[in-house]
């Protein structure tokens, strides 16, 4: 195992929020099945604001830990907040991440990113 | 339970009888080997003695074992020596695609140096296939090196055929032994080794030490000049303690352990087959005997060798994510397997020292792990 903080080595143990939400607002898939990581991101949006998120991670550690940590940042804030949710802020609620490991925190925001913006687009194609 | 050791691959305790041999040459018999006063003079006996248990355990001559720092040393001076005294009437270099990095990389460097290298397919179990190794070699070939037993999947070539092969042809053969030795028989004449690779560290004695056989009459550079220990070979004073409990390792190395060691990993590898939708890597037999290399299909094996060392239970990782580079094991690349095979691997690997009780507390652990990592698992179910 790489050297870890405690707060990783506890998300990745301890993951909350896992698994699918079955009739999801929104959906983000990031990743490649050829190489490395894949991680996916489920939300429900009431009222602007995330009210459920999920996800299913193929991956390390670290990716495992930074989807944990994300759907736990993510849950509440409204959509237009969520988006801002930087690399750098999950990296530090995990109390940081080994530098080879940032582009799993990177596939956790763009994941959260992609889900918002399905819910997004599947709005305006209803709002028409 | 504690703590379970299965990185044995990676390195191994040392037995308690090697550390006893070698506390006296620290404290006592400290002297350096090329001195002519008494406690030298001990030390240079004890080189001596070292040296000639070393060279009985492959059926080769006391003159013909250098001691080097390791198995990275010993290979670098066998590639880099003999190219160097080759070079530049012959440069052709024939070896595999699942040899370790010392050979790999030490390939690749002296291909900047003018050196053509062969890098040779395996089958899906990584067998290498003796055919095109004849059908590689050339007039500019001069050196043929493989490894005996893989590190990561534990297949063992077959060196006595290749042995003959390049006996037949003419070229020199060089055998990383690192991981097979004391584990498969090694006898340089029966199989024709011009130059063995072993080590310490593997087979419970210290770290820092190791050996290279080079077959009487080979010509080869050194890579460290200073005071011409080692033949000239390998200057710089010897490791003394190193050298003593290397040659102790190797004396108490019992088949017998190797046949323990054979008996729990059939049993740990037929548990580990009733999980749904493993693949073991490498092949049935004609593996090490300590080796286990398992795909836990749609599971990162760093993530399952993490949860497994939340539970004291060390082993390793063939994956991308481990390693310094992020890469994927260039072995596994070379079975030909997908990425995602190779980075759901693990490698668990036995000692001596291993029990039924630390075998059986993994067996029951695992798959209640790999359930829980494959419900996170976005790829159960094939949609990607």
């Amino acid at each position: 195992m790489m050297k870890y903080s405690k707060k990783v080595m506890q998300e990745f143990l301890h993951p909350k929020n896992l698994g699918e939400i079955k009739n999801a607002d929104g959906i983000g898939k990031v990743g490649n099945p050829i190489c490395g990581d894949i991680m996916e991101v489920y939300i429900k949006v009431k009222d602007n604001k995330i009210s459920d998120i999920k996800f299913k991670t193929f991956g390390c550690a670290a990716a495992i830990a930074t989807s944990s940590m994300i759907t736990q940042l993510a849950k509440k804030k409204t959509t237009k907040d969520a988006k801002k949710i930087s690399i750098n802020d999950v990296a530090k609620s995990l109390r940081g991440l080994p530098s080879l490991k940032m582009h799993c925190s990177a596939l956790a925001t763009d994941a959260l990113k992609l889900a918002i913006k399905d819910y997004e687009n599947k709005k305006k194609k209803a709002d028409r | 339970m504690k703590f379970v050791y299965l990185d044995n691959a990676a390195t191994t305790k040392i037995d308690s009888r090697v550390l006893k041999a070698m506390l006296p040459y620290f404290e006592k018999d400290y002297g350096n080997a090329s001195s002519q006063h008494l406690i030298g003079q001990n030390a240079k006996n004890a080189l001596e003695k070292s040296r000639k248990i070393i060279a009985k355990s492959i059926s080769a001559k006391t003159n013909e074992i250098i001691f080097t720092s390791g198995g990275t040393e010993s290979n670098n001076l066998a590639l880099k020596g003999l190219f160097f005294e080759n070079y530049p009437e012959k440069n052709h270099i024939i070896t595999t695609k699942i040899e370790h990095d010392s050979i790999l990389n030490t390939c690749k460097w002296l291909e900047k140096k003018g050196a053509k290298i062969t890098y040779l397919n395996v089958n899906k179990e990584g067998f290498m296939n003796y055919k095109e190794l004849e059908k590689s070699i050339t007039n500019k070939t001069f050196l043929v090196t493989i490894i005996h037993g893989n590190n990561e999947i534990g297949v063992i070539q077959d060196i006595e055929k290749i042995g003959k092969i390049c006996k037949e042809k003419g070229v020199l053969f060089h055998v990383d032994s690192c991981q097979s030795f004391t584990k498969v028989p090694l006898n340089v004449n029966k199989q024709n080794l011009d130059l063995v690779t072993l080590n310490s560290h593997k087979i419970h004695g210290p770290k820092g030490v190791g050996a290279l056989y080079i077959r009487k009459g080979i010509k080869i550079n050194a890579l460290i000049h200073g005071g011409g220990h080692e033949k000239a070979l390998r200057s710089g004073t010897e490791n003394i303690p190193g050298i003593v409990g290397f040659a102790k390792a190797v004396k108490i190395a019992k088949k017998r352990d190797v046949k323990k060691m054979e008996i729990l990993r059939n049993k740990f590898i037929k548990e580990l087959l009733k999980i749904p939708n493993v693949n073991l890597n490498g092949p049935m037999k004609n593996r090490l005997c300590n080796n286990i290399n398992i795909s836990f299909n749609n599971i990162e094996g760093e993530a399952i060798g993490g949860y497994l060392e939340s539970f004291g239970i060390c082993t390793s990782t063939g994956s991308a994510c481990m390693s310094h580079s992020l890469e994927t094991s260039h072995v596994l690349k070379a079975l030909g397997f997908s990425p995602l095979r190779a980075n759901s691997s693990l490698r668990i690997s036995l000692s001596k020292f291993t029990t039924e009780k630390e075998i059986n507390y993994v067996i029951n652990k695992i798959p209640k792990l790999v359930n829980k990592l494959r419900k996170i698992s976005p790829l159960e179910g094939g949609k990607w």
